[in-house]
């Protein structure tokens, strides 16, 4: 009995392993083939949240990785005064909010796409980025100055492909027109903005009201003192 | 737990904006100087300098044994050891002569002779050529006059008659130099076409070096689509603005300053405040700083807007560095010929070594001269041993001598290690002997990407022709394995299928 359900329980981790295995290299099919991919990544459930996830830390290490490793002569990164954790967050953060952001205003003209499959496509969308920066890495080390055109025009290409990815990933999540999915860019944005002055109120009246308890306490404890 | 997922998530935010929050205190911080003498990194932060000049004198009025203080002086001329101030408010011109190191009077001009004006009115600039004539811009008389050694009346430019001149304006020359074949250019109060050029013989030719007419795009389309004619006809019009200073150097290209440009303009480099004129007007001042030479990059001190600099003068010493006055903060900045700040030192204030009103700078050698409007005297400041080394360094590096330079860089650096310059000087020299890693490591410290990338390229080529085996055995390895792999199975692939031939036979 107990046998059996070891063996089962190993036969669902394979499962799991192999279905993350697979998600992750659908990621190859969806560069070459976005409208084809996009659909299928959420509608046929070819991606997967563990997978996603993982692309947006590669991303994320991407970004890391060319602050602290890209040659001297192409990166003008004030050093002393960068840290890691901040630019990374500093890209976590706007994501994820253009990600609700993107949810809450398509949720409402019938999009067809669920918060889960935005934030998947979208993480599948930043895959060029961190194919092509991440080598670039490497090639900066290795080239001078004079040659930089070589190394820009990569630069910019990986992120006119992202865009591109972005675009058709939103396109195909909600099933929309590419008119409509552009406009909905734009709104998006707006959208974000909007997210961001909450935070920030709902951020400063907390730090408000904690000083007010603070200053009570402060003047009842010398009142009693 | 979602909740509690909430809740981190939050967190997350907040520190975030922490961070940000702390980081434009640190800008902040870092917006004015807190030593006399600074200078700014590649990141334009000020960073504190030693001093590269200190005050030598301070010559009053009274020390002249001159029984009326200077009031309200607007220039200073320098011709050897010869100081001209053009004391305005008295409407004289005080000559003083260097001797030693103390300053004594020589004359006090008020009048000249052999002509019908012989009182000089409001002069406010004078200039000395090579022969000892002096020319005076007699403002108020509105006339330069050309006078020799003695004061004798030699000729006098007055109001063009031309028809470009408007002859409803008065003539106020208000600044002058004179070029080595006799040539006048005056800038004139009123006057926004240029510099005013006089031959030799007294003859207007016309304008030079005219300022391009400056509007912004919303107050053009705002003044022409949506302002009635009467309304319009209230305003001013889109005019050029006039030079506030003007200064002409050994090879006889006239510097010019200017400081009428909206604030933003300057950073972007547009409202160009310094200029280099050559003999047609244009300017062909070299600018290869991160930053064009502007003065304060930071306008803001002790929570107080100060506006940008305002250069009222400009003096050129040897190997084209040039030094510019601002009479905003009573600064003085040292750029050399290719716009880079050298140094910066000064401040407003009643003491020596700083101005409540700076108008007119000159040099001496490297001595610096500079005149104060309010206060009527003039500071002579003396380069310390750092400021000298700076100078030096430059120098030996034109003539030629790098490896010279780089030891007197070597020096500088000793005094202040912030001194980018030096970095680059010294890398220079490295690079020079082939010690390519060396030299990338100093040009990466002076932020020269242009230099290291050069000193890179023969690293990377000695670094090849040194490796070559090694690079064609990876190279070959990766391109071979593949191959005999392939092969290999391919051939298993036939004797297998031979084998199965066999079988089926």
């Amino acid at each position: 009995m107990s046998a059996t359900k070891s063996i089962s329980k190993k036969n669902v981790q394979n499962a799991k392993w192999t279905n993350y295995v697979e998600s992750m290299k659908y990621a190859k099919y969806l560069l070459f083939h976005p409208f084809d991919g996009f659909w299928d990544l959420t509608h046929e459930k070819r991606g997967s949240f563990a997978a996603a996830t993982t692309y947006l830390v590669l991303f994320l290490i991407t970004r890391v990785v060319q602050l602290l490793f890209t040659n001297f002569q192409f990166i003008n990164a004030p050093l002393q005064y960068i840290n890691i954790f901040e630019q990374a967050t500093s890209l976590l953060l706007p994501f994820l909010i253009l990600c609700v952001a993107n949810w809450s205003m398509t949720t409402l003209f019938d999009g067809k796409g669920r918060l889960g499959d935005i934030y998947i496509a979208m993480c599948y969308a930043l895959v060029p980025y961190t194919l092509i920066q991440l080598p670039l890495v490497f090639v900066s080390n290795i080239i001078t100055f004079d040659e930089a055109a070589f190394y820009t025009v990569l630069m910019s290409f990986s992120i006119a492909w992202c865009i591109f990815q972005v675009f058709v990933g939103l396109m195909q999540v909600h099933d929309y027109s590419p008119s409509k999915t552009l406009i909905f860019i734009i709104v998006t944005v707006v959208g974000a903005l909007i997210i961001i002055f909450l935070l920030l109120v709902f951020f400063s009246l907390l730090g408000d009201a904690a000083s007010y308890f603070i200053s009570l306490y402060r003047e009842i404890a010398f009142r009693l003192y | 737990m979602t909740v509690k997922v909430m809740y981190r998530l939050l967190a997350l935010i907040m520190t975030v904006f922490m961070f940000a929050s702390m980081n434009t205190a640190y800008a902040v911080d870092d917006a004015y100087p807190s030593t006399y003498t600074y200078n700014y990194d590649y990141w334009s932060d000020i960073r504190e300098s030693p001093d590269a000049y200190r005050v030598a004198d301070v010559i009053y009025a009274s020390e002249l044994q001159l029984p009326v203080a200077m009031k309200k002086p607007q220039s200073l001329y320098v011709r050897n050891n010869d100081i001209y101030v053009a004391d305005t408010g008295n409407n004289r011109i005080v000559h003083i002569r260097k001797e030693g190191s103390t300053y004594t009077l020589v004359r006090v001009i008020d009048s000249i002779k052999g002509c019908e004006v012989t009182k000089l009115n409001a002069p406010s600039d004078v200039f000395v050529d090579v022969n000892d004539n002096i020319y005076i811009a007699d403002t108020n008389n509105g006339r330069v006059v050309m006078v020799d050694k003695d004061l004798n009346f030699i000729k006098e430019f007055t109001k063009p008659g031309d028809a470009t001149f408007d002859q409803s304006l008065s003539f106020l020359p208000s600044k002058i130099v004179v070029d080595v074949s006799g040539r006048v250019f005056v800038l004139a109060t009123n006057v926004n076409k240029g510099l005013i050029k006089f031959e030799s013989d007294g003859r207007f030719t016309g304008y030079i070096g005219a300022n391009k007419v400056s509007y912004n795009f919303v107050e053009y389309v705002w003044k022409t689509y949506f302002m009635t004619k009467a309304q319009r006809e209230q305003q001013a019009a889109f005019v050029p603005t006039e030079y506030h200073n003007i200064y002409i150097d050994e090879e006889s290209f006239i510097y010019a300053t200017n400081t009428v440009f909206s604030e933003y303009d300057l950073l972007w480099d547009v409202a160009q405040p310094v200029r280099r004129l050559n003999g047609i007007g244009n300017d062909i001042l070299i600018k290869n700083d991160h930053y064009p030479p502007i003065g304060d990059l930071y306008w803001v001190e002790q929570s107080i807007p100060l506006g940008p600099s305002k250069l009222y003068d400009i003096t050129v010493l040897e190997n084209d560095i040039y030094v510019v006055v601002d009479h905003t903060r009573g600064r003085i900045f040292g750029y050399d010929s290719q716009g880079v700040m050298l140094w910066a030192f000064g401040t407003t204030g009643t003491y020596e070594g700083s101005f409540s009103s700076a108008v007119s700078i000159e040099h001496m050698g490297r001595d610096l001269l500079v005149l104060d409007e309010n206060g009527g005297s003039i500071t002579v400041f003396t380069p310390t041993e750092y400021g000298n080394l700076i100078y030096d360094a430059i120098a030996s590096y034109l003539k030629g001598d790098y490896d010279g330079s780089a030891a007197l860089w070597e020096d500088v650096l000793k005094h202040n290690a912030n001194y980018n310059m030096a970095f680059i000087g010294i890398g220079r020299s490295l690079m020079r002997k082939e010690e390519y890693p060396e030299a990338m490591k100093y040009f990466k410290m002076a932020n020269d990407r242009e230099n290291y990338g050069r000193a890179f390229k023969f690293y990377r080529k000695v670094w090849v022709e040194e490796n070559i085996g090694w690079l064609i055995l990876v190279l070959a390895a990766v391109l071979i394995i593949p191959l005999v792999l392939r092969f290999t199975k391919k051939m298993r692939m036939e004797v297998e299928m031979y084998e199965r031939d066999q079988v089926h036979k």
